[in-house]
């Protein structure tokens, strides 16, 4: 069964037609790498699928769900739909724990001592259990995203959509962040990733999706897409990013 | 000669004077930080229309004076049936006087408040009250602390007009013990370093206050 579904989606700003019907289905476990040129409407697919953006014509739903933007939507939405920014947008007054507990505490309702525990488990996963106490702006780029990452899985979601989060990090701190993101790849968390990185798309990806011109261009799976591209678009796109 | 001797007979009138002139200002800082906040939040997240009635109350407060602001309170609003003591009606114009000033200056610091983090909150499912409470208030009070202490202080020694609707505040004191003594020179001195300390301690209060809220800056 399909856990993300859209269906001839539409998005306009205004006048500007940003997805151009969007199809996509996505299954429980599959890892999906959006990439395309900047200005593709990779994000806004992302902002759409969590209820972020509204989308005038098609339907999307996740877990059966169908989604809208109105707020209570978007809050039931958040419970089983995770996201990661590349900004990280960790709270600078909480520390680490408390970012990671906020969301199980004041939405799940969770109480202290059990929110508390799943922080840690989750910042372990992330290996950054040791730095439960510390403020945000006293780590790395990469270490806040990863605080992020365990923040979003701290709430169980059922699909995490990440948006070019390692794009914000120095080269050398892009690894640490994959690697976190192959982990739960292996353990099966459904995860739809707007990247750059096409090793990662091939490696640990199991599909990957072209957009061009707010359009699902050519998509499939990853090793024989970008071993194998069909469309010039896609090539030329290969072309410029490798 | 300079008689300072000649207030101590006064220590009295000064002391309950500083009591009304401290208690109005604790109350008025509260109540009018409280009043910003929320006009400030309508004004930058709420509707069309409450935007407009927050614009036409900040203006009109901030463009006409405050002894007329009191005035017409304490002197006006009886004609319309509201009989308010001075002491009530001096609470009302102080807190809405600062209510109007630190709408401004609290919105800034909404307005600093990168959406990232607001849609950071959306997605791990807060409400929009849990976002403002939890997520939005402290670092946007940081980025306009200092100047939200100096406007507290401002319409804590703006207050001074109060005296002129009777209420027994330090320069009431001030007024009345000079027209006794004739010692002007002693009392409003004695007056003005009264004022000076209040600050002084207002200022502390703030920064104390300030050093629990914004731990994180200064922590680990
Ligand atoms: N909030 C917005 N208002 C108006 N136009 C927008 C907005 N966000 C994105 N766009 C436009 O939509 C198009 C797709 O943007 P986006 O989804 O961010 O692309 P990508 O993530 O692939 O770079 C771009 O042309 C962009 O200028
Ligand atoms: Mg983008």
């Amino acid at each position: 069964m399909s856990l993300v579904n859209l269906h001839q989606v539409h998005k306009y700003y205004g006048d500007h037609h940003v997805l151009k019907g969007i199809d996509l289905d996505i299954k429980a476990g599959e890892v999906v790498s959006i990439i395309g040129k900047s200005g593709s409407g990779k994000s806004t697919l992302l902002r759409c699928i969590n209820g972020l953006e509204q989308y005038q014509e098609g339907g999307i739903t996740v877990d059966g769900k169908e989604v809208t933007t109105e707020d209570i939507q978007v809050r039931r939405l958040a419970l089983s739909v995770g996201m990661i920014f590349q900004n990280f947008n960790l709270f600078p007054h909480m520390t680490v724990g408390e970012n990671v507990m906020l969301a199980p505490t004041i939405v799940l309702k969770k109480s202290k001592a059990e929110a508390e525990a799943t922080a840690r488990a989750m910042l372990e996963k992330v290996g950054l259990a040791e730095k439960f106490d510390s403020f945000p702006e006293k780590l790395s780029g990469g270490q806040q995203q990863r605080v992020a990452i365990a923040r979003a899985l701290a709430m169980s979601p059922k699909v995490l959509l990440c948006d070019e989060i390692t794009s914000a990090l120095d080269p050398e701190l892009v690894g640490e962040v994959l690697k976190v993101l192959e982990q739960l790849a292996k353990e099966g968390i459904t995860l739809v990733l707007v990247t750059h990185e096409m090793n990662f798309a091939r490696d640990v990806g199991s599909r990957v999706v072209f957009m061009h011109q707010g359009k699902v261009w050519e998509q499939g799976d990853s090793k024989t897409i970008l071993s194998n591209p069909q469309t010039d678009e896609l090539k030329q796109f290969m072309g410029a990013v490798l | 000669m300079l008689y300072f001797s000649d207030l101590l007979q006064y220590s009295d009138v000064f002391l309950s004077a500083l009591k009304t002139t401290v208690e109005l200002t604790v109350l008025t800082t509260i109540l009018g930080v409280v009043l910003g906040t929320v006009c400030a939040t309508v004004r930058q997240y709420g509707n069309r229309a409450g935007q407009r009635v927050v614009s036409v109350y900040v203006e009109l407060i901030r463009n006409t004076p405050f002894i007329v602001q009191l005035f017409f309170i304490f002197f006006g609003l009886p004609a319309i049936g509201m009989m308010l003591s001075p002491w009530e009606a001096s609470m009302i114009a102080l807190t809405i006087n600062l209510g109007a000033y630190s709408t401004e200056i609290i919105r800034a610091g909404l307005a600093s408040i990168s959406k990232g983090q607001i849609e950071a909150a959306k997605v791990l499912g807060l409400n929009f009250r849990q976002t403002l409470t939890r997520v939005i208030f402290i670092p946007a009070f940081e980025k306009i602390y200092p100047a939200l202490t100096s406007q507290c202080i401002i319409v804590m020694l703006g207050s001074a007009v109060i005296s002129q609707i009777s209420v027994q505040d330090l320069t009431y004191a001030a007024n009345l013990v000079q027209s006794r003594n004739f010692r002007a020179f002693e009392s409003y001195l004695v007056t003005a370093l009264l004022y000076l300390g209040l600050s002084i301690l207002l200022r502390f209060a703030f920064n104390a206050l300030g050093k629990r809220l914004f731990a994180y800056r200064t922590s680990n």
